[in-house]
């Protein structure tokens, strides 16, 4: 069993400590969710921790991303203030977007993100021009779509590969391969593979074990230093979708056995196992998580007391300046 | 005061609009080498450089989708489609992005994008190269649809719709781009939102856009020799509209006549009928009529197009009928 230096343990505590907060956030709207206290549709992330806090390490203060309808991951790896995100998932006033986008729509263009989005592929275009005015406006960011295996069959996800080679923007797309297109496995929906869409784009193309989050920081560093410094660069992490497509999805579509096997893939316990091989003290982890669990409660109880979004504030804000 | 052109004007804000803002890019199908293929881009490359004016595949979603991303990061993307019949294959990009990215993100961004279109008949052009479709967008909360009549309109439009924070259709008609109409040496800013009076007169009021500003315009010679006075009014902006001019001319003429190339049915033209119904019905002293075109996709037969297109007879039998 292999251990860790100095330098990769201080890495992967960092990445376990970002997964365990995105684990406790998610599992906590699970909870929220089944109580009635969440609108519409949640798409949780658990066991896909991995990928957004890898990739997320990777990124600098000037870089943009866009995300997906299974977004949490990203935008809490990035940064986002959680009152800002249980206000926003749970329709109120304080929320990062005024409550008027919810989970499938959280924005915060202060740390980058261009938003999660309900169009499955949508976002990825929306990274290319983002990458497009990177270079323009040569700010030296770079763009990063995240998309799962589900856009793999989108046109916008085969014309941006194009336009991304043709033009070599400093963009990075990271494909989160769950293996589930909604309620679907994705063999059963896409013909190709996506190494195959960088080979016939010309597009550098790495794989990583989308558990494992030092692998997925290590090559995600990579790809992101080839898009800051040579051009697009395509990055598939391989990992689990442990809860359905939707919360209150019962997955009669997959086995009990494929669901009981999760498990044993899951990032944050995987990084926690080798964390204390590598020394780190059990202790250390269960404060994190404890730590972790009253900040999320916290936030939660702030948004549970917060107002709900103003109607008229609304109207005013469909354009710049106000309602006509 | 000059003759000029119409394409001229557009092609000269372009060129004003750029020179005035180093965040104005333009993109779209052989804009740049090409200089588009009604020459609305000529000469932008040389000026400018290929970094902000592209040529791009023929790949609509993802230009839409990439100005999209580009506004979220600094740019002011002018993207142009070929046709307005191709924008169906960006209508996510406009739609579901462009159009909401403001609102459902809580205010946190504006989008200054202006997506140019020429739509219209007359060229024999056929069922997918000939359509008027600017009422979808205007049923679209967040974007705003212009559409000028004459030179010094298509320039001053144009440069307030790129100077503006929020998603601007830009319509221009094919049928307009040749015909010539005065223009300022230093052409003055049209604001978004205000209608202007083509042509004054007592008896009804016209009301219309594009190029059935024209066709209003040679039918009140014909209704003027016949001691039929009517006031010819171009909206110029159809989402925001400009109902107090509306209103007040119909206040004076008590009969109104909406003109729109586009399909009568569930066109521009209802909403603006409607509106007069709702708000200036004790002024009325007639029903409003509409002139539209019939609810057939426009056929490519010149003979059929000829018949297909609204024209100045059919503007004076309304009148006649609103005088009856």
């Amino acid at each position: 069993m292999s251990t860790l230096d100095k330098r990769e343990a201080g890495l992967l505590l960092s990445l376990f400590r970002v997964m365990t907060r995105i684990r406790v956030a998610e599992k906590h709207l699970a909870e929220l969710f089944a109580a009635g206290a969440v609108p519409g549709f949640i798409h949780l992330s658990i066991g896909q921790e991995a990928v957004a806090a890898g990739v997320m390490a990777a990124l600098g203060p000037a870089d943009t991303l866009t995300t997906t309808h299974r977004g949490h991951g990203h935008v809490v790896a990035r940064g986002i203030d959680l009152d800002h995100f249980f206000k926003e998932v749970m329709g109120r006033a304080g929320g990062i977007c005024g409550g008027r986008g919810g989970s499938m729509h959280i924005a915060d263009v202060s740390l980058g993100i261009l938003g999660a989005n309900g169009i499955v592929g949508a976002g990825i275009p929306i990274a290319l021009g983002s990458a497009m005015a990177h270079r323009v406006r040569q700010t030296g960011g770079i763009a990063v779509a995240f998309f799962g295996d589900g856009a793999l069959a989108e046109g916008a996800l085969h014309e941006t590969l194009n336009l991304a080679a043709l033009w070599r923007l400093p963009l990075l797309l990271v494909c989160e391969n769950n293996g589930w297109s909604e309620f679907s496995p994705s063999s059963k929906q896409f013909k190709g593979t996506l190494r195959g869409l960088a080979e016939a784009f010309g597009l550098a193309y790495t794989r990583a074990d989308g558990n494992d989050a030092l692998a997925v920081a290590a090559a995600a560093t990579a790809a992101a230093s080839h898009a800051r410094s040579t051009g697009p660069a395509l990055l598939e992490c391989a990992t689990c979708r442990v809860r359905g497509h939707f919360e209150g999805d019962p997955q009669k579509y997959r086995s009990s056995e494929e669901i009981a096997a999760l498990a044993t893939h899951d990032p944050i316990a995987r990084a926690g196992a080798l964390l204390t091989r590598s020394g780190e003290s059990e202790a250390t982890l269960a404060a994190i998580a404890a730590e972790t669990e009253a900040a999320v409660a916290e936030s939660i109880a702030r948004a549970k007391a917060d107002a709900t979004p103003a109607f008229d504030a609304a109207l005013a804000d469909v354009y710049t300046g106000g309602s006509r | 005061m000059a003759l000029v052109r119409y394409v001229h004007a557009i092609n000269r804000a372009l060129l004003d609009a750029m020179a005035a803002d180093p965040a104005v890019v333009v993109l779209g199908e052989d804009v740049a080498g090409a200089g588009g293929s009604f020459k609305a881009t000529r000469g932008l490359l040389d000026r400018f450089g290929e970094e902000r004016v592209r040529d791009t595949p023929i790949s609509e979603a993802a230009i839409v989708g990439a100005a999209v991303g580009a506004a979220m990061t600094g740019l002011k993307p002018v993207v142009e489609i070929m046709f307005m019949d191709f924008v169906t294959l960006a209508m996510d990009a406009i739609v579901n992005q462009a159009a909401k990215a403001r609102f459902m993100f809580g205010g946190q961004t504006s989008l200054p994008i202006v997506i140019r279109m020429p739509h219209g008949g007359g060229l024999n052009a056929g069922p997918q190269h000939s359509q008027c479709l600017e009422a979808w967008f205007a049923h679209v909360p967040g974007v705003k649809v212009l559409c000028p009549a004459n030179a010094a309109d298509a320039y001053g439009l144009l440069r307030s719709a790129i100077d503006d924070p929020d998603p601007v259709i830009f319509v221009e008609n094919k049928a307009l781009y040749a015909q010539q109409s005065e223009l300022d040496a230093a052409p003055a800013i049209v604001p978004i939102g205000r209608a202007s009076i083509a042509r004054t007169g007592r008896d009804a009021t016209v009301i219309a856009y594009g190029a059935s500003v024209g066709v209003a315009l040679r039918a009140a010679e014909t209704l003027g020799a016949q001691g039929i006075d009517i006031e010819v009014v171009d909206l110029r902006s159809l989402q925001p509209w400009d109902r107090a001019t509306v209103l007040a001319s119909v206040a004076a003429t008590h009969r109104a006549v909406v003109v729109h190339e586009a399909v009568r049915a569930f066109g521009v033209g209802a909403e603006i009928a409607a509106t007069i119904a709702e708000d200036g019905f004790d002024d009325l002293d007639a029903p409003v009529m509409r002139v539209g075109a019939p609810f057939m996709p426009v056929p490519y037969a010149p003979s059929l197009e000829a018949r297909y297109l609204p024209g100045a007879q059919a503007i004076i039998d309304a009148v006649r009928a609103v005088l009856a």
